[in-house]
């Protein structure tokens, strides 16, 4: 039977009731914050959000909409920092040209969050502060040692990557605060960068995805060597591999004599200590096991890529 | 019974055509377009995201209805699967190539797949065949049938080579 075309009266709806305002300013969208309380909740990109909506799994009392402001759709590279407004769409991130030269890590990450389709709509602060544990944002500020800015009535504060993620999809948002920027610091010279990741179907969820960043010396030889790791913890979980690499690459060298360097160091120093670190759960895409050994091999393949990378800036 | 919800104006032009219309802020604009406008043209699958049957072009990005209030898209401008074809029924470069490809099975997805590829080759006008299925990467089809829709993503591409449209839908 077809219903008449009766507009509001329809009962064919699929998210539970909610107060709605859409704020034209932050001033004014903290301001409606301030008087929700706990029970409001900020809708920028909604890609993670409606579906939460949609399955009646989140039924917030208050949205507050955010898409009218903005001031806060920039994206800014200056003083050795991207900063990405959080009306910044992924896909505005993704073609920045400043952003990508900045800080690869930003594009390498992007590509792989959902589908063009989603990232047209979907924010970068967004899926931060969503802070789903296979989310990919969450791993690149983890790693970069980036920050939020939090903008309430009673002011602004910046927090740490390291202090902004409590728990699965629990981010350090107080109540009356909006999320309003992500500062990224930029690529060093001679560090490298890569976000490898697998997952069932291109555009899903990864069951593992590993990000990795590397410092080289004038001479190629590792400074500094850390991963962050998705899919296979609670929260991004950064992990210090310098030592581990160093190792490798010792190895490497005593193995190949002479023979100078191009051939493909093997990371396994660094794989066993990720897969010795992580304690992933099973669930009905993979099992515990499986997560840890991909943890361990894509260990090595970001760590190579990263490396493959750093070395090409330092020859360009 | 809850009280009756509040009503908000979404000001809208949809395939062209403005329309005013007073909904409650929990109507995706799926339904909006859907029970609202009577545009039953964009389909619904899954109604989180996943399928891309429900993808509509909102100021020319394509975009999943079902997760969009409808109040988001107030003042925006929105094509749908109605909007591709010329006044007179021509049918647009990828309908067109739908047909001579047999694009399409059921039809169910179909309007979400006419949409995604719309934008694509708007913005990407030569597309490989890795090109063309990380186009359709987004979409399902149940049918299986996406052997032939890459055949019809790259046979638009050459449509449109051929004859740029002179108007093409926004």
């Amino acid at each position: 039977m077809i219903a008449p075309a009766s507009g509001s009266n329809l009962a064919e709806v699929k998210p539970s009731s909610f107060g709605y305002s859409r704020p034209e300013s932050v001033a004014e969208a903290v301001s409606v914050l301030a008087s929700i309380g706990p029970e409001g909740k900020v809708l920028a990109g909604g890609q993670s959000l409606v579906p939460l909506l949609n399955l009646r799994l989140a039924a917030p009392a208050h949205l507050v909409d955010i898409n009218r402001l903005t001031e806060l759709a920039f994206i800014s590279v200056s003083d050795g920092q991207v900063v990405v407004g959080a009306l910044a769409r992924h896909n505005d991130v993704l073609r920045d040209p400043l952003a990508a030269v900045a800080q690869p890590l930003l594009g390498q990450a992007l590509a792989l969050v959902a589908h063009p389709v989603i990232r047209n709509r979907g924010t970068t602060v967004g899926s931060i502060v969503h802070a789903d544990p296979a989310g990919e944002m969450t791993a690149v500020l983890a790693l970069l040692g980036g920050s939020i800015r939090l903008d309430s009535t009673s002011g602004r504060r910046s927090v740490a990557a390291q202090d902004f993620f409590l728990g699965p999809l629990e981010s350090d948002v107080r109540p009356g605060e909006l999320a309003t920027e992500a500062t990224f610091p930029v690529l060093p010279a001679r560090a490298g960068c890569a976000f490898t990741e697998v997952s069932r179907r291109h555009g899903d969820y990864a069951i593992c995805g590993v990000a990795a960043l590397v410092q080289l010396d004038a001479g190629g030889g590792i400074t500094s060597a850390r991963a962050a790791y998705i899919g296979v913890a609670p929260i991004p979980l950064v992990l210090d591999l310098t030592q581990a690499c160093a190792e490798s690459q010792e190895n490497h060298k005593s193995h190949q004599g002479q023979q100078n360097g191009h051939g493909s160091t093997n990371f396994t120093a660094a794989g066993e200590l990720a897969m010795a670190r992580l304690t992933p759960a099973s669930d009905i895409h993979a099992t515990a096991d499986y997560r840890r050994h991909l943890a361990g091999v894509l260990t090595g393949r970001a760590l190579a890529q990263a490396i493959a990378l750093a070395k090409g800036r330092m020859d360009g | 019974m809850a009280e009756p919800a509040e009503l908000f104006d979404v000001n809208l032009v949809v395939n062209g055509v403005p329309h005013t219309v007073a909904v409650p802020a929990r109507r995706l604009l799926s339904d909006f377009l859907r029970h609202d406008l009577r545009l039953t043209g964009t389909h619904v699958g899954c109604e989180h995201g996943v399928c891309g049957a429900c993808t509509v072009l909102v100021d020319g990005l394509a975009v999943r209805s079902c997760l969009m209030l409808a109040v988001s898209a107030d003042g925006t401008a929105v094509t749908t699967v109605e909007g591709l074809a010329g006044a007179d029924g021509t049918l647009s470069a990828v309908q067109q190539a739908f047909a001579d490809c047999h694009g399409l099975q059921c039809g169910f997805c179909t309007p979400g797949f006419l949409t995604t590829i719309t934008a694509a080759l708007a913005e990407n006008p030569d597309p490989t065949h890795d090109d063309a299925r990380a186009i359709i990467g987004g979409n399902l089809c149940r049918c299986t049938g996406y052997q032939n829709i890459v055949k019809s993503v790259l046979r638009a591409a050459e449509l449109l080579r051929a004859a740029p449209p002179g108007e093409e839908p926004a």
